[in-house]
């Protein structure tokens, strides 16, 4: 407990250095919520990056378009702001016939998202992230207790701000998997954040020394193991997923990457001190939880005497 | 000697479920329910539709001032000024007051949802507020089932159409093969297939050149230009009749062999096609399909029984497409591309090998990891994983869910997470272990103990799963619904699957070999 000031300086470092790169380079919104075109290109063989370039260069409309390697040397993707309403004449097809003389190619996917889209999907990009926090900061009062809900609340924000933060500086594209890959980050930490006040609330009950931080300590030290081994098995397959799921999960699994990795790191050393700053009393926790514990020993009995009857 | 328990044989039926279920998924048999792959793991076609209703405002108010003029031309009413005002609005005016009466009546009965005010002799008719909406419903519902139609008669494996939110159509078409046949389907889906026959303006034509389009419109004129030469056309705005009353549509070949698209007019429209055509000999009728003129012909003589030809130096396979348009209906309304997504059948098969590769490692590792620290308890944590994969597959089976890209990445992502139940319940296992309580006892408390712990997790991350599958769209969806039942399914796996195993195998459990069993060291314990 003694070092969580520490961890506590080096968490809002952190978050501060995350929520800089955020607002002031912004993130690299893909074509799912800027709108725009994307061709991916397979070439037999090494792509001809630069002849690809000047072909595309020769349409004064695709001027702005990006070209650059995607996953292997054989594959381009093809990047524009320009997407097309008319249903009889698709961008892939004109890229199509700009590309003829550039060699041996197949357009292997051409994603087109109209502008109008692009911003509804990003606000129910936004929506969605806070429903899921608002539904995961009543069910935690519920089951805990508020100050339970909002530590663990804190804790994510924590976690996803510094994934969003990464994300820019790696300039990862975001698109629409990148917030599913953030709303699992926000799972994910919940879960080891749950798992160690769960401890907490158990501590609570059983051990004799009413002062909290060591409980907490107690706590998240009997929850270390499985803390590390769940955040192991997790990270071992994210990074197969992030080494062998292929370019199109890379960012989706580069996320979350970053997500196991704070997850783990929050729920040890931030959910738990957050717990102690909103003045959490373990006395006053005692007292309701003593009602609650009567009824749930009485629950536990009975279904211990139909267990006996039935084994 | 305690045996076989409710929980094992739980668990056994879950897994026997899973597998028999999963199997025609995993073999890609013909028979038994199975999952269906996503279109970007199949490549395919996917596309949200946006819809100008409109348009079909606009269109519902032409055909009601074409069926203004043929009432009462029918009935003898002498009329006048007979015009469209900003696409909302229908003016005309009675010549004689005497048909006052005899006309207000007529409208009322004929034409529906309209509202009818009068100044004198002059006469307006809008739309009420309830047609309108009604209109644009329907715009969108007739979208939906036309173009369903139209895939269908294309001959397309398993298309999807559907009205998504209050006006948009998602529209998702798997197996297209070639870039060429995309394109097809494209254009088969977006053609308005609006059919109509006009009369030309034979006293004005001839400058039609040099007319300006408000000048056309002050006639009450239209110029449209033909489908394959810049010529002009100067043709009456109100059409004779239109697609609405055609009711079959074929691909036949005229005198020089080149293909020509045949339909059939209903019974009222061949009436007034004979009506027209009978009283109008000499001049020139306009085949008008998609405001593009198609022929001109010369009307020789009275046409009855309601068969026209279009023709126009068609390609056989574009005369093929457009029966079918012609044939499903024409869309009220046009439709715009909003989003669109096209995966090749190559990359879909890339996504599913790197997956499934990522899947089985993932899996690898983690059974691994697990039995080397855990020993015997790892198995059974892992007996209870496989049970898990086989019991998303069978439920994705059963509903027939879709299952993509970013579903599989949800399966990989249960398998790391699914591990946790067990974990926890085998840490808590070991410290009652090392507190040296009895191993039943262990077992017995140590499920009770990691139970709430586990239950208030799962049941947070599947909120946040719930959040993404209401909102989520598409693919997103997929990754939703994946993590969801690899939840649910551990809950029965993991926690009462691997309860039921240790409650089966407690009288074989060594005490002295607790580092077999539970992976600890004894040797070490003080």
């Amino acid at each position: 407990m003694e070092k969580s000031k520490r961890f506590g300086l080096l968490s809002v470092a952190i978050v501060i250095l995350a929520l800089g790169l955020i607002i002031g380079k912004g993130f690299n919104y893909g074509i799912d919520f800027a709108g725009g075109t994307l061709i991916q290109v397979q070439y037999e063989g090494k792509a001809p990056i630069a002849k690809v370039r000047d072909a595309i260069g020769t349409d004064k409309a695709y001027q702005g378009a990006t070209v650059t390697f995607f996953g292997g040397e054989d594959e381009v993707v093809i990047k524009t702001k320009i997407s097309s309403k008319n249903l009889g004449e698709d961008i892939g097809d004109k890229i199509r016939v700009l590309l003829k003389d550039t060699g041996k190619f197949e357009v292997r996917r051409v994603d087109m998202v109209g502008a109008k889209v692009g911003s509804e999907l990003r606000e129910q990009g936004i929506m969605s992230m806070l429903l899921a926090i608002i539904g995961i900061l009543i069910y935690v009062s519920f089951r805990f207790e508020w100050r339970f809900a909002v530590a663990a609340v804190f804790a994510l924000v924590h976690d996803v701000t510094i994934a969003m933060g990464m994300i820019v500086l790696f300039s990862i594209e975001v698109n629409l998997d990148i917030l599913a890959a953030l709303l699992t980050i926000l799972g994910y930490s919940l879960n080891d954040t749950i798992i160690v006040f769960d401890r907490i609330r158990e501590g609570i009950r059983t051990i004799k020394n009413p002062d909290l931080g060591g409980i907490i300590d107690e706590s998240v030290s009997r929850t270390l193991s499985r803390t590390t081994l769940t955040s192991l098995t997790t990270f071992f397959v994210v990074l197969t997923l992030f080494l062998s799921g292929g370019e199109i999960i890379h960012g989706f699994s580069f996320t979350l990457l970053v997500g196991v990795i704070v997850g783990t790191y929050s729920s040890i050393f931030v959910a738990s001190p957050i717990l102690m700053w909103l003045g959490f009393s373990v006395g006053g926790f005692r007292e309701k939880e003593a009602t609650k514990l009567k009824r749930e020993k009485e629950k536990e009995k009975m279904r211990a005497m139909y267990e006996n009857g039935t084994i | 000697m305690k045996t076989l328990n409710f929980r094992v044989i739980l668990f056994a039926f879950a897994l026997i479920f899973g597998i028999v279920f999963s199997i025609p998924s995993l073999t890609q048999s013909d028979e038994g329910k199975k999952i269906t792959l996503g279109l970007d793991l199949q490549g395919g076609l996917h596309m949200l539709l946006g819809i100008q209703s409109e348009v079909a405002i606009e269109s519902r108010i032409k055909s009601m001032a074409g069926t203004i003029k043929y009432l009462f031309d029918d009935e003898e009413i002498i009329f006048d000024d007979l015009r469209m005002l900003e696409g909302e609005k229908i003016t005309f005016e009675l010549l004689d007051e005497d048909d006052v009466t005899k006309a207000t009546a007529l409208l009322k009965k004929e034409i529906e949802g309209t509202i009818l005010s009068a100044n004198g002799l002059k006469f307006s008719l809008m739309m009420s507020d309830e047609e309108t909406e009604r209109t644009k419903k329907n715009a969108i519902g007739q979208a939906v089932d036309t173009i369903r139609n139209r895939l269908n008669e294309f001959g397309l494996a398993e298309p999807t159409v559907a009205k998504q939110g209050e006006d948009k159509i998602l529209v998702e078409v798997p197996g297209i093969k070639t870039q060429a046949d995309e394109q097809r389907i494209r254009e088969l889906i977006a053609r308005a297939a609006h059919l109509q026959l006009m009369a030309v303006d034979e006293d004005r034509i001839a400058r039609v050149d040099s007319m300006s389009t408000a000048e056309a419109k002050s006639f009450g004129n239209v110029i449209l230009t033909d489908v394959n030469t810049p010529q002009k056309y100067l043709l009456k705005a109100i059409p004779v009749l239109d697609g609405s009353m055609l009711t079959d549509a074929t691909v036949g070949f005229d005198e020089n062999n080149q293909p020509v698209i045949n339909f059939t007019l209903n019974g009222q429209g061949a009436k007034i096609f004979g009506d027209f055509t009978g009283k109008y000999v000499g001049k020139r009728m306009a085949v008008v399909l998609d405001n593009k003129v198609y022929s001109a012909p010369n009307i020789n003589e009275r046409i009855g029984g309601g068969r026209v030809q279009i023709s126009g130096r068609f390609q056989l396979s574009e005369a093929h497409d457009l029966a079918i348009a012609l044939r499903s209906g024409a869309l009220l309304a046009p439709v715009y591309v909003m989003e669109k997504r096209s995966v090749g059948p190559s990359l879909g098969a890339d996504s599913i090998r790197s997956s499934s590769l990522a899947l089985m490692l993932g899996f690898v590792l983690v059974v691994i990891f697990m039995v080397v620290y855990y020993g015997m308890a790892g198995l059974v944590a892992n007996v209870a994983l496989i049970g898990n994969l086989f019991l998303i597959l069978a439920i994705m089976s059963l509903f027939g869910a879709t299952l993509t890209l970013p579903g599989m990445a949800g399966i990989v992502l249960t398998v790391g997470m699914a591990v946790d139940a067990n974990v926890i319940i085998n840490e808590r296992i070991r410290e009652l272990l090392h507190q040296g309580k009895s191993i039943g006892k262990s077992i017995e408390d140590g499920y009770s103990n990691a139970f709430t712990a586990i239950w208030d997790a799962n049941v947070t991350t599947l909120i946040a799963a719930t959040v993404l599958y209401v909102y989520g769209t598409g693919a997103i969806k997929g990754f939703a619904l994946t993590m969801s039942i690899g939840i649910l399914a551990s809950m029965i796996t993991a926690i009462v699957g691997t309860h039921g195993i240790y409650q089966w195998i407690l009288p074989h459990i060594d005490k002295n070999r607790l580092n077999f069993w539970f992976g600890i060291k004894t040797e070490g314990k003080k």
